[in-house]
């Protein structure tokens, strides 16, 4: 017996020396505070992109890593509580989902990482003061309509157009700041914008109709007050042949040629990656705040032809999805 | 269990959310007028106040402003009940739906900021002691001049009328109580401390958001109904602490029940723990009497 438990120590120092250059490899511990505002599919997939790119570096919950989740289950007192719990476990970095709880633990953890994510404007939130090296401890990922990338796509599909038509709600807040960074991005893309109010489902068709002759394509950005009218714009651009694209996928489905979108998973990816940054020593100040980076694109090949245009192949081969 | 940042941050929430408990305390106890305006002036109050700083306002000026807001909001829902004659229920309902359109019109969407802007809490921030202190004891010194003024107008002419009126308000009247008067005021009252809460949580959380007035009334009665199980309310100003410790308490809870992955507790247990908790801790103190089956 005796000599049976001696032989298993002598294993086990031997294995211990075998596997200890592989251990040398494995990242040193690390402890993360994650918090999100709520219960939510689209903020619960930001914090499984997050783990999983953890993972993926070798860090293990339970092994490496100490992973602290806590939702504020929707309660803001809660949120401020899970801030300052935060900023008293001194985590190596907190990970903070959604604008409130951002802020929560912006105002709380001041001597943290902060890594936030799923924030439409953080600059607007206050979080940072600009996208571009944020300084002090905090950046991270916005989730903002990659407005860039959708006017990249159209100037794809129709590169000698000149004229884009837009049309929005004036009285829906999200449309107004879409369509002011629509005519932020337009001018890079060689694309000069025409704005249709709408400001009630039902204006819908006169606004697409004030559109025509005037412009060479039209984008709908993700208004509810047009996307939910929708139907009546896609009529009258097969009517008059002018080309349709859309800010949501959904709306790819309904008869847009094409649209760009981007799903949280990949947000959290892209917020655990730079959370990888952090805990490998950078410090979040000298991170710059990004954009939506991975996008999928969605097209509807049939609507093109109804709309009077070919799609390339190579475009097409591009899709995550094609509609039939 | 605690480290300090939770706990202090604990009492900060606490004397906040105890502003929120006096204001539940004079509508649904001394004028026993139950209101749910509260879900709708907490946030009002955050948001007036953080709109007004970001615009550069005094922040003093700016709060003062919200509690005047708050107290709108419980003149609008006395004024449904008792001139229109709506249940108070429903008057209260009214006003809180209409708040939170109204406070998206305030804050121009659904969130103010007010990280890095200069607060009242700012001054608090270059102290020799650390900030997460010195919040906490800025709020009990708020909280005590509250209770302090709460308890001297409640034996006042005006306050005892206002007292008349909750538990009697026939027998009121006949003693020439203008009770109507009396709901206005109270409501006002009421509304106006839930508001300087509102303002004082946005400035110390940083942000004001349409969202935070979610349960507040809850919260408000929890702390109210629990304070009384733990403390006699044999004085008025016992029964007004009541409330303060209530809320104190309920904070204390959620941070504990924070740390329930110790127990292999997940985050998504956290309210089922802070009911059980709070459960406990009113119960516990008179565990006897529950074993000899005594009807007290």
């Amino acid at each position: 017996m005796r000599k049976q438990l001696l032989k298993l120590t002598y294993l086990s120092l031997a294995s211990a020396f075998i596997a200890a250059p592989a251990l040398a490899a494995a990242p040193a511990e690390k402890h993360v505070a994650i918090t999100q505002i709520v219960e939510h599919p689209a903020l619960d997939a930001v914090r499984n992109g997050v783990k999983d790119v953890l993972k993926e570096n070798g860090w293990n919950e339970g092994e490496n890593l100490k992973w602290n989740y806590q939702s504020a289950q929707g309660n803001t007192a809660t949120a401020a509580q899970i801030a300052k719990k935060f900023a008293g476990d001194q985590p190596d970095a907190i990970v903070a989902i959604a604008t409130p709880s951002a802020q929560a633990v912006a105002s709380s953890a001041r001597a943290s990482n902060i890594i936030f994510s799923a924030v439409t404007d953080p600059v607007s939130a206050k979080l940072v003061e600009g996208w571009d090296k944020p300084g002090k401890n905090i950046t991270g990922v916005s989730d903002l309509t990659p407005i860039d990338k959708h006017l990249g796509m159209v100037k794809e599909v129709l590169p000698s157009a000149k004229k884009l038509g837009v049309i929005y709600n004036p009285g829906e807040t999200n449309s107004v700041s879409l369509v002011k960074l629509i005519n932020e991005f337009a001018p890079k893309h060689g694309l000069e914008v025409v704005e249709a109010a709408s400001p009630k489902s039902a204006d819908v068709q006169t606004a697409t109709r004030s559109l025509m002759g005037r412009v060479d394509a039209i984008y709908l950005p993700t208004d509810n007050t047009v996307i939910s009218a929708m139907e009546g714009v896609v009529k009258i651009a097969e009517q008059a042949k002018i080309p349709l694209f859309a800010g949501d996928t959904d709306s790819v489905k309904r008869g847009a040629i094409a649209a760009l979108g981007f799903n949280y998973y990949e947000v959290g990816r892209q917020t655990g990656n730079m959370l990888v940054r952090v805990l490998n020593g950078t410090s979040p100040g000298d991170i710059h705040v990004e954009g939506i980076d991975k996008t999928e694109l969605f097209v509807n090949p049939e609507a093109a032809k109804r709309m009077g245009i070919e799609l390339s192949p190579e475009f097409i081969g591009k899709a995550k999805e094609i509609i039939k | 269990m605690l480290n300090s940042f939770a706990f202090f941050g604990a009492i900060e929430t606490g004397f906040i959310y105890g502003l929120v408990a006096l204001g539940v305390f004079i509508s649904f106890r001394i004028l026993d007028f139950p209101d749910l305006t509260v879900d709708g002036s907490f946030p009002l109050g955050a948001a007036v106040s953080a709109t007004m700083i970001v615009a550069g306002i005094n922040p003093l000026i700016a709060t003062f402003c919200a509690c005047i807001a708050g107290a709108a909001a419980g003149l609008v829902t006395a004024w449904l009940n008792v001139r229109l004659k709506i249940l108070h229920l429903l008057a209260s309902i009214l006003t809180m739906i209409a708040l939170y359109s109204i406070n998206l019109r305030v804050m121009d969407g659904p969130n103010k900021a007010l990280l890095g802007v200069e607060t009242l809490l700012s001054p608090l921030d270059n102290l020799s002691i650390p900030y997460y202190i010195a919040y906490p004891i800025a709020f009990g010194i708020v909280i005590l001049l509250v209770v302090a003024a709460l308890v001297w107008f409640l034996k006042t002419e005006v306050g005892l009328a206002m007292r008349a009126t909750g538990s009697n308000e026939r027998m009121a009247k006949a003693n020439g109580i203008n009770t109507g008067r009396m709901v206005l005021m109270g409501m006002a009252l009421s509304n106006a401390l839930v508001a300087l809460a509102g303002a004082l949580f946005a400035q110390s959380q940083g942000s004001a958001d349409v969202t935070m007035g979610v349960g507040v009334i809850v919260i408000g009665l929890a702390s109210v109904i629990g304070g009384e199980a733990l403390l006699p309310k044999r004085t008025l100003l016992m029964w007004i602490s009541a409330c303060i410790l209530g809320s104190l308490l309920y904070r204390l809870v959620v941070a504990v029940a924070l740390n329930g992955e110790v127990l292999g507790l997940k985050a998504q247990d956290l309210n089922l723990i802070t009911a059980i908790l709070v459960t406990v801790a009113i119960v516990a103190p008179n565990w006897r009497s529950y074993f000899k089956g005594s009807r007290a």
